[in-house]
């Protein structure tokens, strides 16, 4: 255990020095990987930022179900029990028709109002759903309007299914994206692993009259591709850390006038750590493809 | 102890290298093994270190069979034997101390361990004091004995050398020579081709004759 933890030692400190003997090869592998896999990083964030401000500027979407004008008591607490008990629903909200008179005279209609002998509004109840599946949405709205004395269920529900959608079609071309981006990360270690095997070509037939095994010989090519894949996984977080900062600002005044506040969050400790996983891993696969392919016919 | 069967080794495209070899050489023997170009001795050399599989025969090193060895079990047959090649085949990139060294790097030698030997190494081949040089820097004689250094380092019970003179003016390759029969004397099994077997005569060794991939002549 001991000797093959001190072999993969040997093997990382191998890979560093030939990544830190070409520098400049190393950097622009490195800019290479790094602003392929920012493109998807930055989609992923840009996503995750859009749907939280979609929750903060609309809040969660809510059923108003409005009793008939001629719903009595009973009727009302014949509802309020229903939905009590319904398992379905995070929450409810009763709202009589005297209190929402009041509202509305305070949003400025008063003088409308006062010409009023009666009050037209009926009592109403808000309710929120447990879960924000469109479906869930359209199922409340079909029991809700069957019940008794319930006259009309206003739900908007339109925005939700839009939001899902757009939210859906977004992940799913971050998807490709980063599928797409991925592979050209791969190929990019495919061929440096190549360059390098050439390189060393002198160096592994040597190795192999002195006994080398295929792993012995392999495990420093892993640890390149390996490395080089973080390295550009830091400069893929570094792009976006640094656009999120530029960008921070000016998306703050913008949400602003539409009277809200919110803050661009760049990537999180498990945003970073998967993305620098993700390049390790690309990095690993373009290595040990490159490896299998190119260094058979020299492990004979 | 290296024993061949029967050997015969026909390279694609139809030409024989050797055609049926068959002989001993016992454990502690050094043995010189000659012929003209193209006699087959490079070719011997190298199904002994399995860099080639015969085309039909038996190599036994050791009591092992290595004409059908698994390509995983090869490494370690070769761990046991010291390979020394016409080119000093060094890694000009690495000082001598890091060339000598890397045989005990690929078997996970403790380094302190494998400073020691590679120092005794090259104190055997009289370079002591020169580790810290590039290869470049020395002469064709001390290449090639850095080369040796590198095939003694892992304490082989057999070292094989193709050529090992080949380059060299008379009087690096008398040495060479000198120090292939003291490495005999402690125990190792010694088999070098050369096509000038007088280096060798004064050491008396066991002679294996090729000619056109037959074997000439066996002698004690």
């Amino acid at each position: 255990m001991i000797n093959w933890f001190s072999l993969h030692l040997r093997a990382f400190a191998l890979a560093l020095r030939r990544l830190v003997a070409q520098p400049l090869g190393t950097l622009l592998s490195a800019l290479v990987v790094g602003i392929a896999l920012s493109l998807p990083a930055a989609g992923y964030l840009l996503l995750d930022n859009v749907a939280s401000l979609a929750r903060g500027v609309s809040g969660t979407p809510e059923i108003s179900v409005f009793m008939a004008q001629d719903a009595s008591a009973t009727d009302i607490d014949s509802i309020e029990k229903r939905l009590r008990a319904d398992g379905e629903l995070a929450g409810y909200r009763h709202v009589p028709k005297d209190e929402a008179l009041r509202q509305l005279e305070h949003s400025g209609l008063g003088d409308v109002l006062g010409g009023l002998t009666s009050n037209p509004l009926p009592d109403a109840f808000i309710v929120t759903p447990g879960s924000d599946d469109p479906a869930a949405y359209e199922r409340l709205h079909a029991r809700f309007a069957a019940w008794p004395g319930v006259a009309h269920v206003q739900l908007d529900s339109a925005w939700v299914k839009r939001l899902h959608a757009l939210l859906g079609l977004g992940q799913s071309a971050v998807l490709l994206f980063a599928g797409l981006l991925g592979f050209a990360l791969v190929i990019v270690t495919f061929n440096t692993i190549r360059l390098q095997i050439l390189t060393q070509r002198h160096e592994i037939d040597v190795s192999r009259l002195l006994g080398a095994t295929d792993p012995f010989i392999r495990r420093p090519f892993y640890w390149f591709g390996t490395l080089q894949g973080l390295l550009g996984g830091g400069v893929a977080l570094a792009t976006v850390w640094a656009t999120v900062q530029a960008l921070r600002g000016p998306v703050a005044s913008l949400a602003e006038t539409y009277g809200a506040v919110f803050t661009l969050s760049g990537p999180g400790l498990h945003e970073s750590a998967a993305i620098l996983g993700f390049a390790a891993s690309l990095g690993w696969l373009g290595s040990a493809i490159s490896v299998r392919r190119h260094l058979a016919e020299r492990l004979t | 102890m290296i024993v061949f069967e029967e050997v015969v080794k026909r390279y694609p495209g139809g030409y024989t290298a050797l055609a049926g070899v068959s002989f001993e050489i016992p454990a502690g023997e050094l043995t010189v093994l000659s012929g003209h170009s193209g006699a087959g001795k490079s070719t011997l050399l190298k199904l002994i270190a399995a860099i080639e599989r015969p085309t039909s025969g038996t190599v036994r090193i050791s009591g092992q069979d290595v004409s059908g060895l698994r390509r995983r079990a090869i490494p370690y047959l070769r761990r046991n034997l010291g390979l020394v090649l016409q080119e000093s085949r060094l890694l000009y990139d690495r000082n001598v101390f890091d060339n000598v060294m890397l045989p005990l790097v690929i078997t996970g030698h403790p380094p302190r361990d494998a400073a020691k030997r590679v120092a005794a190494a090259l104190d055997r081949v009289g370079l002591a004091g020169r580790e810290r040089e590039m290869p470049a820097g020395l002469s064709g004689g001390e290449q090639q004995r850095v080369a040796i250094a590198r095939a003694i380092v892992n304490r082989p019970s057999i070292l094989i050398a193709d050529e090992p003179t080949a380059h060299l003016d008379t009087a690096y390759a008398a040495e060479i020579a000198t120090l292939f029969k003291s490495f005999n004397a402690a125990g190792v099994t010694v088999l070098v081709s050369t096509h000038d077997d007088r280096l060798f005569a004064r050491h008396q060794p066991r002679r294996i004759v090729l000619g056109k991939g037959l074997l000439i002549e066996a002698a004690a």
